[in-house]
């Protein structure tokens, strides 16, 4: 482990992605990410790396398509409207199952919207985005620190899947220092490519032609790819999903589901509230896909347990998986704001008491 | 034990960097730190704020609706945040540009003519350090020789500042030590 540095959360982004061994990333900037392409504009060249600026999203989508289908580890990074227009590229990308790494450091929407901290991309995340039968495996970091060990576990992840990975922060988690350090442990070695990378004959030892691709105009071909693509994500609920459970071990009267900058507000809420001997649990989500669907429904069926909150910078929209998770069990509520205005402490302690 | 201390000031006073350069001695002293930007669509002369949050455990909520402590480096933002101070916490007013008082009595206030010690020095450009100086020899929220420690190391490569800002450090200092002139 290295030194502990001050560091902007989207700069500690950029650094954790060359660490990682990523040399590659093409980017269009966009507030409030845009200090990861500033930051790797002067340090990728340092390391013999690729910094990139596209003529769009679109089209950064499609270098990265590139890149991967070439075997090379490559990311980028963007907020929100900028990964609507690269939602098209990640549909192809997990057709033709390639591994990349995106970043979205949310701000408020829809449409522009604003550039304030924002969990309103949670639906675009988990559940599309793009077009088809796919999903990313989504994390969602709560501190500096987390979207660094986040970005560098999730080189790995998308090798292992041969699919792409998001990480899913808000505006705050970009814009906040906080100290960080590398872990070595993280380093990570390129993978197997020669299997399926377009990466040239003569680099490899098999003479096996590779073909990357995501049309399958034959229904049975599609269909194969389909199952292929429905088994791994099946795999990566039994093996890749994360959670923090926070106070659960209390005779809480009401569990709180959030994740991110919210969550962190929710912890200070529920201590808050422990000295008030009032107990609360929380199950914070580091993986948004893979959803901890057991871990909620089990928090959910602890017999104090009266109810259950989803708090989201959202209109309302992780509280339908929590809803799926806790089967009619207990009453399911949800409490969010989408302006920008983080909630505080205070107001979240006011909105739990009011539950019971 | 968590403190919160909000910098505020214009756009183009330094106030992101002194905060900055707080956080950074917390560090160095083995605390828990958050520094947390005013990042909306600001431009030079307008308003812009940092809070910097350090504590011993690990912090939360990197929202608060109340901070311990206030370095208002202009009158929009003693305006603003005065009223939402914690009891007992300082409020540190530049009275060079502040010609109002914070309102509070629950409060300790200090008043140092923070851009008139800068430009004496040479550069008003170093007003965010001079407050700096005086706000963390008044609260010890940490110890002066790592504060100037990371005023070096901030300004190191930076020449032509270097002295300018550690004068300004210690100017700031004896501004709150010695009884201010009325």
């Amino acid at each position: 482990m290295g030194k502990k540095v001050l560091m902007k959360g989207n700069e500690a982004i950029g650094e954790a992605a060359i660490r990682a061994g990523c040399l590659n990333y093409f980017a269009y900037p966009i507030t409030p990410q845009s200090e990861v392409a500033e930051y790797l504009s002067h340090r990728l060249p340092e390391v013999g790396g690729v910094f990139l600026q596209a003529e769009s999203e679109v089209a950064v989508s499609y270098m990265i398509f590139g890149a991967a289908g070439a075997g090379a580890r490559v990311f980028t990074t963007s907020s929100s409207p900028g990964i609507s227009l690269m939602s098209e590229g990640l549909s192809y990308l997990a057709g033709a199952q390639l591994p990349a790494v995106f970043v979205n450091i949310m701000r408020g929407g829809p449409g522009l919207g604003g550039i304030l901290p924002s969990q309103a991309d949670y639906f675009q995340a988990t559940k599309g985005g793009g077009h088809g039968d796919y999903h990313l495996l989504v994390m969602a970091p709560a501190s500096v620190q987390e979207a660094a060990e986040m970005v560098m576990r999730a080189f790995p992840l998308a090798e292992k899947y041969r699919n792409p990975v998001i990480i899913l922060g808000d505006g705050l988690i970009g814009q906040m220092m906080e100290p960080v350090e590398f872990p070595d442990y993280l380093k990570t070695e390129p993978t197997k490519k020669d299997e399926w990378a377009t990466n040239g004959m003569q680099f490899r030892n098999s003479n096996k032609p590779n073909l990357v691709k995501s049309l399958f105009l034959d229904p049975n071909q599609l269909n194969e790819n389909n199952l292929i693509l429905k088994a791994k994500y099946e795999r990566m609920k039994t093996e890749d999903t994360l959670f923090e459970p926070y106070n659960i071990d209390s005779p809480y009267q009401v569990l709180i589901v959030s994740y991110g900058t919210m969550s962190r507000v929710c912890k200070t809420a529920i201590d808050h509230l422990k000295e008030n001997k009032f107990e609360v649990g929380m199950i914070r989500p580091q993986t948004l896909f893979p959803f901890p669907e057991v871990a909620v429904f089990k928090a959910a069926s602890k017999e104090t347990c009266k109810a259950v909150i989803s708090i989201e910078l959202s209109m309302g929209q992780m509280v339908e998986d929590v809803q799926r998770c806790v089967q009619g069990l207990r009453p399911v509520h949800w409490y969010g704001e989408c302006g920008g205005n983080v909630p505080t402490p205070e107001k979240v302690m006011e909105v739990v008491k009011s539950l019971v | 034990m968590q403190s919160e201390v909000m910098f505020a000031g214009f756009g183009g006073q330094g106030i992101l960097m002194c905060g900055k350069v707080l956080a950074h001695a917390a560090l160095e002293e083995g605390h828990e730190v958050v520094w947390i930007p005013s990042y909306g669509p600001e431009m030079r002369g307008g308003t812009a704020y940092c809070l910097v949050m350090i504590s011993d455990k690990p912090i939360g909520s990197p929202v608060v609706r109340n901070p311990s402590h206030l370095v208002a480096m202009n009158r929009p933002s003693l305006e603003k945040f005065a009223s939402v101070v914690k009891s007992a916490g300082i409020v540190l007013i530049n009275s060079s540009l502040i010609s109002i008082d914070a309102g509070r009595t629950d409060v300790d206030v200090i008043k140092v003519p923070v851009t008139s010690i800068a430009k004496e020095l040479g550069s008003v450009r170093a007003a965010n350090i001079v407050a700096l100086g005086a706000f963390v020899a008044r609260s010890k929220i940490v110890g002066f020789d790592t504060l100037r420690h990371c005023v070096h190391e901030e300004f190191v490569n930076k020449n032509n500042f270097l002295s300018l800002n550690l004068n300004a450090l210690e100017e700031g200092k004896k501004a709150v030590e010695m009884p201010a002139e009325k």
